[in-house]
């Protein structure tokens, strides 16, 4: 959805990220303006997962300046919460709390971070577990279902804050084959619906059919940038065909 | 050699009158114990050095020495002190009773305080980010997440020292008391018939390990109950 006003929400500038003596992130820009979808692929090891866990400090940059939602992240607490409550993520490992059935999954955050009834959790949980279509699994624990399922609640889960931005880390990469669809039509209805996301994922028809912009990423770099016709048709680097061609073959 | 099976139906209620002994010092222990670990535990992950400093080391000390020296430090070394005479904790260490459940609280809060360690270090580490990535607090990913899947990780090791702690209640037979233990070696030293004495006192304890175990096994299968697969 092309907006006439361009708004800022997340603003990457020459971001770095060290772990140890090596450099995961380098001199990252990026500016992801609201409602805006962008995929980030690249080969694994090149930073992704750092890149957008930085965005909601699950991983603390140590050079340049990330703005989300008019938040800048520094040491600060209030700053983070402000982000993680603004902000959801879903990871590759669905990290469901296993000791919790499904719609307690769903009610912790709302309970215990925005002081929400209980009455009123659950029904803003049993709600998305409709929009993902697995209203009658709410009570089941995390451990008796599929991979699918889980990854779907745990979309659930993300939303039951009421986020203004998604982050995707591999949300399918750990599914069976079978079941990577049901996961993807969630994210194409929170796309559908105005959502900002930054999604990491190798789906490339997703990306074709969703995507605002595609950033490729390889050695901690980003090393191109553009919307999904230009970037797949036309790669302007070497390293990016490079990576599209070992993508296409399987 | 003879076996006197009539000395082992004597023997044995004989020294059922220890039980109610052997399982106050059991319980007490255990229950201060626990406390104690939860708090060197709690000081243990603080990450302030002047909170892990005393507590690994508190924790080297007891679980590098033999239990039956630090009940003799305590039941006869203490009371040399004067300070100690006139503290408040005199009417405690005063009687050997005081000072077998201190020995076994201290010793078990050092082994249960590592066994709990174990637990939260085994809890997934993406549960917790998930958690803070859903805007918790440190505070509330602990209570709310990375404790209970702790305990249920730290069931089976916490059972083990239990047993543990209950067969080594019969060290306070050592300090005067007529525990289960101390019955047996009164009844021996009055019939010099070891044999028949402590092997009847043997199944007794291994009755007890039976009973505790079970106990922790139901513990434990409720804890997991979420594991199980189908409904
Ligand atoms: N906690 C960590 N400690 C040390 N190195 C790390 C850590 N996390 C990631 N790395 C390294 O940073 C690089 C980028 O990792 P990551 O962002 O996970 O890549 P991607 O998601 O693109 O596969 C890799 O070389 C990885 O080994
Ligand atoms: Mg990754």
């Amino acid at each position: 959805m092309a907006q006439d006003e361009k708004q800022p929400v997340i603003v990457l500038q020459n971001v770095d990220k060290h772990f140890g003596s090596f450099q995961a992130l380098k001199n990252i820009n990026l500016v992801v303006n609201k409602g805006e979808r962008l995929v980030v692929c690249g080969p694994s090891g090149s930073g992704k997962s750092t890149m957008i866990r930085c965005i909601n400090r699950l991983e603390e940059h140590d050079g340049g300046k990330i703005i989300v939602n008019g938040h800048e992240l520094t040491g600060n607490t209030k700053d983070i919460d402000a982000v993680r409550r603004e902000v959801g993520m879903v990871f590759q490992s669905f990290n469901l709390f296993p000791h919790l059935t499904v719609v307690k999954n769903l009610m912790l955050a709302p309970r215990l971070v925005r002081n929400t009834s209980k009455a009123e959790a659950h029904d803003i949980a049993m709600a998305l577990l409709e929009r993902v279509k697995i209203p009658e699994q709410a009570n089941k624990y995390p451990v008796q279902l599929s991979g699918g399922q889980q990854q779907r609640v745990a979309i659930a889960r993300a939303l039951c804050m009421n986020p203004e931005i998604m982050l995707f880390d591999e949300p399918t990469s750990a599914l069976d084959p079978e079941m990577i669809s049901e996961v993807l039509d969630v994210m194409v209805d929170l796309a559908k619906e105005g959502m900002t996301m930054i999604c990491v994922t190798h789906e490339m028809g997703f990306a074709r059919s969703v995507a605002d912009k595609i950033v490729f990423m390889d050695a901690g770099e980003i090393v191109e940038t553009g919307p999904p016709a230009t970037f797949f048709d036309n790669p302007k680097s070497e390293r990016t065909k490079k990576f599209l061609s070992q993508i296409i073959q399987h | 050699m003879s076996f006197d099976f009539s000395l082992v139906i004597d023997s044995i209620p004989k020294m059922l009158m220890g039980l109610g002994l052997t399982l106050q010092l059991m319980a007490l222990s255990a229950v201060l114990g626990t406390v104690l670990a939860v708090v060197l535990l709690l000081m243990r992950i603080s990450r302030r050095w002047y909170l892990v400093w005393p507590s690994v080391t508190y924790i080297y000390i007891f679980r590098g020495t033999p239990i039956l020296v630090q009940i003799f430090i305590i039941y006869y070394g203490l009371p040399q002190f004067e300070a100690v005479r006139d503290s408040i904790f005199w009417p405690i260490l005063r009687e050997p009773f005081g000072c077998a459940v201190l020995a076994l609280s201290l010793n078990t809060g050092a082994y249960v305080s590592e066994i709990l360690r174990g637990g939260i270090l085994g809890v997934d580490k993406g549960l917790g980010e998930a958690a803070a990535a859903l805007g918790l607090s440190v505070r509330q990913r602990f209570i709310h997440i990375t404790t209970p899947i702790a305990i249920r990780l730290a069931t089976p090791a916490y059972s083990n020292d239990i047993v543990s702690l209950m067969k080594s209640t019969a060290l306070a037979s050592t300090i005067t008391l007529l525990d289960m233990m101390g019955i047996a070696r009164t009844i021996v030293a009055e019939t010099f018939a070891p044999y028949e004495v402590f092997l009847s006192l043997a199944v007794i304890y291994m009755v007890m390990t039976f009973f505790i175990q079970k106990a922790f096994g139901r513990f434990e299968r409720h804890m997991s109950r979420y594991l199980k697969r189908e409904n």
